[in-house]
């Protein structure tokens, strides 16, 4: 009953609202390249499919590759800086600069760097700083979150550096990390949608390409497809990893 | 100093920066086999000590001897202190593994520990899927894996209800009876030092020195029914006063 009523509640809601949009552009007979109606919206999506889908794909292989590069960089740098305060504190100030400057301020140097020829690439390293904070912050709270009276017993029966790292320190990290990958995950997504918008994409064309494209040559239908198709995408995408962080803490605590 | 002693402070102080002196200076000697309880107000330093008989810390001042050698010293914290990602028999071979003990004899003696705390059928199980309880028992039994000469317990009991402390001061003398190591036992509650030690030692309110100590005349384990008896009424009622003093001298 309960149950029930959490999902219809909010499926109504947005059926409602949804309504109310065609209702209105169809009474007020708003042109299609102002605002189109959601059934025309629709219409555009299932027309598009097969290559928003294409798109889509590229758009999510771009920051899923910019996930894994990142994770390995924050992984590293966190495991640095748990591992000397003066290499947590030399390391701050770059990490904060990189946190707090907006991604499409820079964008335009990196398209510089990455060279006309191969603007997937400054898309990529785009994608990889806006996700890069929350990784490292994430990662570097669980290395820092250690029992410390599970320490000491450490301390006691003397482990060597390794042991410590291996057995104590990356186990207990694994919670907050998992809470900052999954921020970054969500921040990658978007730091490839504006690296494709500024950066271009060269031949690998995305959704950010899709919504570009077809809002220069304003068939709105078609640009609030590939929004919403990003939208489906990023909510699947963030749903997934919710799904595993779950299992992973299920297995961590034991319950 | 007896050279049989298990583990000794001798003329030991310790100062915390900004805080002072926390302990001391006091003399201290545990003789290999006997059960000392350490008793005294909150903050006298009486965890410090325990710290310094474990290699955790260095004195400021004065000397510490102990049993050094790997598994030799095992310390029972306050909470049970196992890792959470770790199944009950992989938490109690954790000190074996760490000392190089292969897999799977550090797993058949973790079991076995198990076993000897009552542990036996949760050898697979979280620590978030234990009692209060039998967390704690898993930590004995961590403590135990590695067959100490000397066994600190930090308080062990505090969090527990009294029912389960009861049992479990039970479980202490009985596994106790069996390796007989030395055993330092770090208290606040009068009845449960005099319950489980032979010797109980009352420190003075911090920077904790020796109030005084009283021996327990008891056989040991307990025989059913000694907290009723007039001789650890009268035990107890003269470690409170003892404590009472030492709190005073202080004020």
């Amino acid at each position: 009953m309960k149950r029930s009523v959490a999902i219809l509640a909010p499926t109504l809601f947005v059926a409602l609202l949804l309504a109310a949009w065609e209702i209105a552009c169809r009474a007020l007979n708003v042109p299609p390249y102002f605002l189109p109606t959601p059934s025309a919206i629709v219409l555009a999506l299932v027309e598009n499919a097969p290559l928003l889908f294409v798109s889509a794909w590229r758009t999510l292989s771009t920051s899923l590759m910019a996930f894994a590069i990142t994770g390995v960089l924050a992984g590293l740098a966190a495991l640095g800086a748990a591992s000397a305060r003066l290499a947590e504190a030399s390391f701050r100030p770059i990490a904060i600069a990189l946190q707090v400057t907006p991604i499409i301020a820079i964008a335009p140097l990196f398209t510089v760097w990455a060279g006309i020829d191969h603007p997937q690439v400054a898309v990529v390293a785009l994608a990889c700083v806006a996700a890069f904070f929350p990784m490292y912050s994430g990662a570097l709270a669980g290395l820092s979150a250690v029992d410390p009276e599970l320490e000491r017993l450490f301390d006691l029966y003397g482990a060597s550096g390794w042991q410590r790292l291996t057995r104590l320190k990356l186990p207990s990290a694994v919670p907050q990390a998992l809470e900052g990958f999954k921020v970054g995950l969500g921040l990658a997504l978007v730091g490839a949608v504006i690296g494709e918008m500024l950066a271009g994409s060269g031949d690998q064309q995305g959704l950010a390409f899709r919504i570009l494209e077809a809002s220069h040559r304003m068939q709105m239908p078609q640009s609030f497809a590939a929004v919403v198709a990003l939208a489906v995408m990023a909510g699947v995408l963030h749903a997934a990893f919710q799904a595993l962080e779950r299992r992973l803490i299920r297995w961590w605590r034991g319950r | 100093m007896v050279d049989a002693a298990a583990a000794a402070l001798a003329g030991v102080e310790v100062d915390y920066p900004g805080r002072g002196r926390a302990l001391g200076p006091i003399d201290f000697s545990l003789a290999a086999g006997e059960i000392v309880a350490l008793i005294g107000p909150s903050g006298c330093g009486k965890s410090t000590a325990l710290r310094l008989l474990a290699g955790l810390e260095a004195p400021t001042r004065g000397q510490v001897r102990r049993a050094a050698g790997r598994g030799e010293t095992a310390v029972v914290f306050q909470s049970p202190t196992l890792a959470p990602w770790l199944t009950a028999t992989a938490n109690v071979s954790l000190p074996l593994e760490l000392a190089g003990v292969a897999g799977g004899e550090a797993r058949a003696r973790a079991a076995e520990a198990l076993r000897r705390v009552g542990l036996a059928g949760a050898e697979r199980a979280r620590p978030a899927q234990l009692s209060g309880g039998m967390a704690m028992r898993a930590s004995l039994a961590r403590a135990l894996v590695t067959s100490p000469k000397v066994l600190l317990l930090d308080e062990p009991f505090a969090a527990l209800d009294e029912i389960t402390r009861r049992q479990l001061a039970d479980d202490v003398l009985a596994l106790w009876a069996v390796e007989r190591p030395a055993i330092v036992f770090v208290t606040h509650n009068v009845e449960e030092a005099v319950y489980m030690a032979g010797r109980v030692v009352v420190m003075t309110a911090g920077p904790g020195r020796i109030a005084g100590e009283l021996a327990v005349e008891a056989p040991s384990p307990r025989p059913p029914g000694f907290r009723t008896t007039e001789g650890f009424r009268h035990t107890a009622e003269r470690l409170s006063e003892m404590l009472r003093q030492g709190m005073e001298a202080r004020a």
